[in-house]
């Protein structure tokens, strides 16, 4: 099947990573761990742009993002240069930002995402290192604010810049690429996706070969989808109503769900970029070759590996490697218990659980995992039970054991059930004749009487089985 | 009293009395002195003198007293680069070389004037008024690091440092007749220098004697791990103190002895040329051609960079502030009053050089040249070990002669910036005087070769009179 995109959807995207997996910030020594901090406690006379002081490189965050630029398939640029980018806000404590501009540390890389119709490749334009500005909180609301406050704690945070070519056709696709550059960024521990504020995205959007409309700022995935069906929308129904897209910047509004305009491109500002004098530039093109040792197996490798080491599914290896916690989470339970069991639980209901919950793997033990995988392939409790047990567990804590013996839920001896078929048989007799004369739905109803008199404790597809078995053996009358 | 002692006769002088006495006896001579060199006198200075008289100290300048330029931060020292948009910021960290002067003993005595963000050849655009010239109150100082030059002339310091974008060490110390080196790009940090222009600038001592600014240096000097461009030297400065200058070979450039220059300036460097070649040097003229153009580029780097590092000063966060109905409002009325008009002239041309459309025009095309500057000192570095040149084309000009004209201003940076361009080391010595003005002696040395430029500046010094000179108005 090929995808047609009928409106002609291009989508571009600009993503602003935090390298938040670093110790300091990106010019001087200040602790990156501040998200739990009082604030302006996490800032020096550099951070803080105080007169005199001068920026120093941080060296790991160099070699972080040229991680990323390997990882996204870049070239990586022969030395760092940093540019000063001049503008005034009042989150920018030197009145410039510190970035990359004309060699920027990565260019010309692709990804390949599961696109509308099989794979699609996302070109990507370039990586760019840059720091983070403070952050502003405005007491009420911006027009009748009394004040603002200036918390400077993330001011001179690393950040990677990540621009995509326009390839992405669909707001799907633009979601998948997002979750494809986080599954990588986590794989190579340069990010942690769940502090706020890690990852902002910008989404250049045309429709229909006109001028592309740039979304500032979106703090979340189904945020930058739910913003390009919008402004697909929006822009369809200008178009068709005679108008002409052009240049813009808009505001998208995470609670109502629309985009609003900032300002036209021609009001733009001019940066007047230049190179930065207190920085020399950094060779780093002899280092590629041990940084590439280092980088890990990333998520499509590892989904390869899945399905030929494991005898997975695609769809489970996809589901296991789109995390790499979890990945790591299936790889230490495979060691304890059937790899093939082991991929079905966690990719189809442990995930679930977790994604209804909204929280990691991390909550959850591989031992845990095991135990649970083991009882239900040792026939000792039910699927169901198998899955009441992960409830419990993700909802109030405890073990398997414990839930287990709390809820009483050993699968009950096969004698029992004998017992209880034999009895549902007996006290039944038209129920019998009713299925006996071509009616299949009585079977249900003796099904439900033998799990009633064993208390849910036998399951459904064992005492069906028992049940016909036991039918076939009756005398004919 | 310690006057114009240098760091070994003051040396003897705390053995013989105390720190204390020889701070007190600098602070009562700034009490009474009329040249307006400092922006701050640190009142804990003879609290620190005492402290090093009683607890011992064997740093190499124990007790000896500095002044500081006013745009070098000082940890609870107000530091304010002469301008009102700085009024009230007191550093919360020490620059570097303030760390390496406190480690060695020095006691600092205050801040000294200069032109606003050092933004200036004669000291006259501070907001605290211009600084008066110790040789005659009618005339300027120079600068911009005027009042670390008037200081040591008028004997209220032994010791300044001030800061060099385009000749603003040399400029004052010629002015002043005293001695005053910009170093090498890259040999001292630049941490916790306000920026005026980055690329250019350099921390430099100013004393009496060249030996003094040796001694300086190899306190300040070295490497900093806070500033990228600073450099591993392992320089000891006082090794080169020697009185020999057979065989250096020395080159004239022609270009520096251009229209309008004195002729008793003119007179005295080829008089100091002359003895060097009695002492046993040679010299040569040679041709820095690029030299015409240096100026033009100087001014567009320095101001572009000027443009983007006082951005900082928006009144948010420290210093002045006027307020206003919103952030953009503040921050444009604070700018608007609290820097002074040359500052504002250099952030308008320095903005408009780097503005899309003019960027490559002005901007890049400056920065060619300066290669092609770097280039001729290249050149006729593999013909000679030092170059000598008049550091000002004129001696001391009145006060308020050029604050009409910037342009006027501008042109007697002409000897001065091309250093700062090429990176080179270069020292101004006093070498005669016209009408009981100093003038000064630019030697210019090949990167990272201040021993050579501090061996000649010695050796013209052991065998003349001119730095022992001091101005009879402040005596």
């Amino acid at each position: 099947m090929v995808y047609e995109n009928p409106d002609g959807v291009k989508i571009g995207l600009e993503i602003h990573v935090q390298l938040n997996k670093l110790n300091t910030k990106l010019f001087c020594g200040c602790s990156t761990d501040y998200h739990n901090a009082e604030p302006n406690t996490h800032v020096c006379p550099v951070c803080l742009g105080l007169p005199g002081s001068l920026p120093v490189l941080n060296k790991r965050a160099v070699e972080f993002a040229m991680k990323v630029g390997l990882a996204l398939n870049c070239n990586i640029v022969e030395q760092t240069q940093f540019h000063r980018k001049n503008y005034y806000y009042p989150d920018l404590p030197k009145g410039f930002q510190t970035t990359q501009y004309d060699y920027p540390i990565a260019s010309r890389g692709k990804v390949v995402i599961d696109g509308e119709d099989g794979e699609r490749i996302i070109r990507i334009t370039r990586a760019h290192m840059e720091e983070d500005p403070g952050k502003l909180l405005h007491m009420g609301s911006i027009e009748k604010s009394k004040g603002t406050l200036i918390n400077y704690n993330r001011s001179g945070m690393a950040l990677i810049e990540i621009v995509t070519e326009p390839d992405m056709r669909s707001p799907k696709e633009a979601r998948r690429f997002l979750d494809k550059l986080r599954s990588i960024l986590e794989y190579l521990d340069v990010f942690n996706g769940d502090l706020e504020g890690a990852m902002r995205v910008d989404a250049n959007i045309s429709v229909m070969g006109g001028d592309r409309v740039e979304v500032k700022n979106i703090s979340s995935h189904k945020g930058v989808e739910k913003a390009a069906l919008y402004e697909i929308m929006r822009q369809k129904n200008f178009v068709r109503r005679g108008g002409k897209v052009v240049l813009e910047t808009r505001h998208f509004d995470e609670q109502r769900g629309v985009t609003l305009s900032m300002r036209s491109k021609e009001e733009e500002h001019d940066y007047r970029y230049f190179p930065e004098p207190d920085l020399v530039p950094m060779r780093v093109a002899d280092r590629v070759p041990e940084v590439i040792k280092t980088l890990p197996e990333l998520p499509d490798a590892k989904r390869e590996r899945f399905t030929s080491q494991y005898g997975m599914a695609d769809m489970h290896a996809k589901a296991l490697t789109s995390d790499i916690k979890v990945a790591n989470f299936y790889e230490h339970v495979a060691l304890k218990v059937d790899p093939g069991a082991a991929a079905v639980w966690i990719a189809d209901v442990l995930k679930g659980e977790l994604n209804y919950r909204d929280i990691s793997v991390d909550a959850f033990k591989v031992e845990d995992m095991a135990e649970i995988i083991e009882l239900v392939t040792g026939n000792k409790i039910t699927e169901r039970s198998g899955v009441e047990i992960i409830r419990t567990i993700l909802d109030n804590g405890g073990t398997p054991a414990a839930v287990v013996k709390e809820k009483g839920l050993i699968k009950v001896e096969d004698d029992i059930v004998t017992k209880a078929v034999t009895e549902a048989l007996a006290e039944n007799p038209e129920a019998l004749q009713d299925y006996l004369g071509g009616k299949e739905k009585s079977l249900n109803f003796l099904v439900g009487q033998v799990m009633k008199k064993t208390a849910g404790r036998s399951d459904a597809r064992t005492t069906r089985e028992m049940l016909l078995e036991r039918i076939s053996e009756l005398p004919p009358k | 009293m310690a006057g114009w002692a240098n760091i070994s006769q003051l040396k003897e002088k705390i053995a013989q009395g105390s720190a204390e006495e020889v701070t007190a006896s600098y602070l009562e001579r700034i009490k009474k002195s009329r040249t307006n060199a400092y922006t701050t006198v640190w009142e804990g200075a003879v609290e620190k003198a005492r402290e090093i008289d009683e607890q011992g100290h064997n740093g190499p300048l124990a007790g000896i007293p500095i002044a500081i330029k006013d745009n070098i931060s000082t940890r609870g020292i107000s530091t304010t680069c002469s301008s009102k948009i700085l009024q009230g910021y007191v550093p919360p960290y020490d620059a570097h070389i303030v760390e390496r002067l406190k480690d060695a003993g020095a006691i600092i005595l205050g801040k000294t004037n200069m032109d606003e963000f050092a933004m200036g050849t004669s000291t006259e655009s501070s907001c605290y008024g211009p600084t008066l010239n110790p040789w005659d109150m009618e005339r300027v100082p120079g600068g911009s690091s005027g009042g670390s030059a008037a200081v040591v002339a008028a004997g209220e310091a032994p010791l300044s440092v001030g800061s060099d974008t385009g000749g603003s060490v040399r400029c004052p110390a010629a002015f002043c007749g005293v001695v005053g080196l910009k170093p090498t790009y890259g040999t001292i940090s630049r941490y916790g220098l306000i920026s005026y222009a980055n690329s250019l600038e350099q921390i430099g001592p100013l004393a009496t004697c060249v030996s003094d600014i040796a001694a300086l240096m190899d306190v300040i000097g070295g490497h900093d791990a806070r500033d990228s461009t600073s450099v591993k030297t392992e320089s000891v400065y006082k090794d080169a103190l020697v009185d020999d200058v057979s065989g250096l070979r020395i080159g004239v450039p022609a270009e520096y002895f251009g229209a309008g220059i004195d002729p008793a300036v003119e007179n005295s460097v080829w008089d100091a040329i002359q003895l060097f070649e009695e002492l046993g040097a040679s010299w040569e003229q040679v041709s820095l051609p690029h030299t015409s153009y240096a100026l033009a580029a100087y001014y567009i780097i320095a101001m572009s960079e000027a443009s983007s590092n006082l951005a900082r000063f928006d009144g948010t966060r420290y210093g002045y502030r006027k307020e206003g109905e919103n952030w953009h409002v503040m921050a444009s009325r604070t700018r608007a009053e609290g820097f002074g008009a040359e500052v504002k002239r250099r952030i308008l041309l320095g903005t408009y050089a780097l503005s899309a459309g003019y960027h490559d025009k002005y901007y890049l095309k400056a920065l060619k040249v300066r290669t092609l500057v770097k280039q001729d000192f290249e050149q006729a570095f593999r013909e000679f070990d030092c170059l000598m040149t008049p550091t000002m084309p004129t001696p001391a000009f009145k006060l308020r002669e050029k604050v009409e004209d910037p342009l006027a201003l501008y042109l007697a940076d002409v000897n001065t910036v091309p250093i700062n361009l090429a990176g080179v080391p270069s020292i101004s010595l006093p070498c005669g005087f016209t009408d009981g003005l100093p003038i000064g002696l630019q030697i210019i040395g090949k990167h990272f070769d201040e021993a050579t430029v501090l061996r000649a500046a010695y050796s013209f010094e052991q065998n003349t009179e001119h730095h022992t000179r001091r101005p009879a108005e402040v005596a």
